[in-house]
């Protein structure tokens, strides 16, 4: 028997650093000299849970400042394919950026000095974590409990988790491996979602189909 | 008791209130105290009117208090609030002697207040000297900026920095307002009130009778912008926009809908220009709304076929968050909040010229099917980023990260 899965949710609030660059070289400087993780933490996953409009190409920052200030599309295409959950710390995250920045620099040295339509603003985010007390025990509860769930909570299991937890994945598919191999195909589905092109409340609808059409198969086989 | 919340909750769905209660909690008997310059016009007074009731209901003892002055008071602030938007105009020292004096009567008159509020909201430069008079303070102090400060005039953010910084944070609308500062720069956008008179469901009788009131055609189109009069929100440039547009055909009405605020000295002098600017074209409606205009304001938007805001300078433009609720795509000026919320053939477009909008005038007029694809887009944008209820949550947030004082992980 599984423990509960106990839904936690979080609210997020951007700060300025202060900080700003104009051009890649600008970019890279700062990059360089940027050792508070919260900064790479908003600006891959924070920034989701502030308002903004869903790139419809572009979901990191720093690839959506290439394409649409510095108008570098080659830039924008290396920095956009960058998955950050693929990384075991945020440093190795930051050194990935800076990295794809100075191939930028080195392909062509006059693209690092365009100016940038407007600058690239470096922000930090403080987020607030609390337990909501609700518990469900069971997958099937899950499934009805997601489509009303914060968008809070929504970002805290689905994409704060990536950063929060050894495996770089979910909550929800963490818990539902405790149940031996009986979920593994809803598990495998809820990994085809990518969670970078959605808003959160498309993700949450998108979340909440698959665990409903994955249930009612598992229902039938019962 | 939770009444006013409640109504939210069809709108943005009830786990969102639900989080506002939990967030709220370990604010609970917390003296939450907001201090402006008016308690009408203009938006600030809006979502104060709106976000004080909010958050007394979720337990905070939340207060609101003006503080007030005579026309040379105003005369000054109005000097900062162009020389934080970028206007090189220097302030005599006579008026920033008479504002501090200003400032120095009113906080005799709320000392008690201020000096027992756990935390101050302080909203604007009007009331910014606020603090330095309370030396016995108890709470935090937020100075909250709802200009475009991206480039102020030097020696007027010079003299007021020196009372800024003394705060223990502040807030501007986007990362491009705000100041290096020795504290904490929140970035808070504004939000609008689905359930104000300015924002609320209107029936179709309600908005034919502002039609037929103001002598406008349904049949034609109808460019309007809604805002107070004021250079800065280039209304003569709208004006020619409309010419340009119209000489390529569309038979179009404009109207240029505002007032003017309590605290803002110019309105009147704008006014006059814009009327000369009409011409005494019968398509031009030029109409002066009193302050209390909401239900008139939200037919003229919900009349409108596009809404513009061609803002030279924005702090935020709540205007034209309140045409993309109502399903309008917006022409605005590419200045300061305005680019957070008119993304290029998504909910508007930006633009730099008034050549540039009647350009986008006709391109809208032209494909009826995109203009009404982009606004089902820009009302769902509004609805997941700029209701009052979003607002609410970030200001709770900020309260607990400034109560806490602590790093960027908070466990509550």
């Amino acid at each position: 028997m599984c423990d509960p899965f106990g839904v936690t949710d979080c609210a997020l609030i951007a700060i300025a650093t202060g900080e700003k660059a104009q051009n890649i070289r600008e970019m890279h400087n700062r990059l360089m000299r940027t050792y508070d993780e919260g900064v790479i933490y908003y600006h891959f996953w924070g920034g989701m849970l502030r308002p903004h409009f869903v790139d419809p190409e572009y979901q990191n920052h720093f690839a959506g400042w290439a394409y649409h200030d510095l108008h570098d599309r080659r830039l924008a295409e290396k920095l956009s394919i960058i998955n950050p959950a693929n990384y075991i710390s945020i440093e190795d995250l930051r050194q990935q950026v800076i990295e794809v920045f100075e191939q930028r620099m080195d392909e062509d040295d006059a693209a690092s000095r365009v100016e940038a339509e407007h600058p690239f603003f470096f922000m930090r985010s403080q987020i607030v974590v609390f337990d909501t007390r609700m518990r469900v025990d069971t997958p099937e509860a899950l499934t009805e409990l997601i489509p009303d769930l914060s968008l809070g909570s929504l970002f805290y299991h689905f994409i704060d988790s990536r950063r929060r937890t050894p495996s770089g994945g979910d909550d929800f598919s963490q818990w539902l491996k405790c149940w031996g191999g009986r979920y593994q195909e809803l598990i495998e589905e809820i990994h085809t979602i990518d969670p970078y092109f959605n808003s959160l409340i498309e993700l949450r609808e998108d979340l909440a189909a698959v665990f409903t059409s994955h249930l009612t198969t598992e229902d039938k086989h019962d | 008791m939770t009444e006013i919340l409640n109504q939210y909750a069809p709108i943005v769905g009830a786990n969102v209130i639900d989080q506002l209660r939990q967030l709220a909690e370990p604010l609970k008997g917390m003296k939450v105290m907001h201090v402006n310059s008016t308690r009408e016009g203009g938006g600030v007074a809006e979502i104060l009117h709106r976000l004080i009731p909010l958050k007394q209901e979720l337990g905070l003892d939340a207060s609101w208090e003006i503080v007030a002055g005579d026309s040379q008071f105003y005369q000054c602030t109005k000097k900062m609030h162009n020389a934080l938007q970028g206007d090189r105009d220097g302030i005599s020292s006579e008026l920033l002697q008479h504002y501090e004096a200003v400032n120095g009567d009113n906080f005799e008159r709320l000392k008690e207040l201020l000096q027992q509020a756990d935390i101050v909201f302080i909203h604007d430069p009007q009331p910014a000297p606020l603090l330095k008079y309370c030396r016995a303070r108890k709470g935090k102090w937020i100075w909250r900026c709802h200009i475009d400060a991206s480039r102020p005039f030097r020696p007027v953010w010079k003299y007021l920095q020196n009372y800024i910084r003394d705060y223990d944070a502040s807030i501007y609308s986007l990362p491009a307002f705000a100041q290096p500062m020795p504290h904490p720069l929140y970035i808070i956008p504004p939000s609008i009130d689905p359930l104000s008179d300015k924002n609320v469901a209107l029936d179709a009788a309600e908005i034919q009778g502002v039609c037929n009131g103001y002598g406008l055609d349904p049949e034609r189109p109808i460019i309007s912008q809604i805002s107070r009069f004021d250079r800065f929100k280039d209304p003569v440039g709208v004006i020619r926009a409309y010419r340009m547009a119209k000489a390529f055909g569309p038979p179009l009405q404009l109207v240029l809908a505002g007032g003017t605020a309590s605290d803002d000295p110019e309105g009147e002098e704008v006014l006059a220009e814009v009327t000369a600017a009409a011409q005494d074209d019968p398509d031009v409606h030029v109409l002066m709304l009193p302050p209390d205009a909401h239900r008139t304001i939200n037919a003229i938007q919900r009349l409108s076929t596009i809404v513009m805001q061609k803002s030279l300078k924005e702090g935020f433009g709540l205007t034209v968050t309140e045409a993309l609720w109502k399903g309008k795509p917006v022409i605005g000026g590419d200045a300061g909040g305005i680019r957070l919320q008119v993304v290029n053939h998504h909910t508007g477009f930006l633009v730099n010229t008034a050549e540039g909008a009647a350009l986008r005038i006709r391109y809208l007029l032209k494909h009826r099917d995109r203009l009404q694809e982009m606004g089902e887009t820009a009302r769902s944008f509004v609805l997941e980023n700029y209701l009052l209820t979003r607002h609410l949550r970030e200001y709770l947030t900020l309260m607990v990260a400034v109560i806490r004082n602590s790093s960027d992980r908070i466990e509550l």
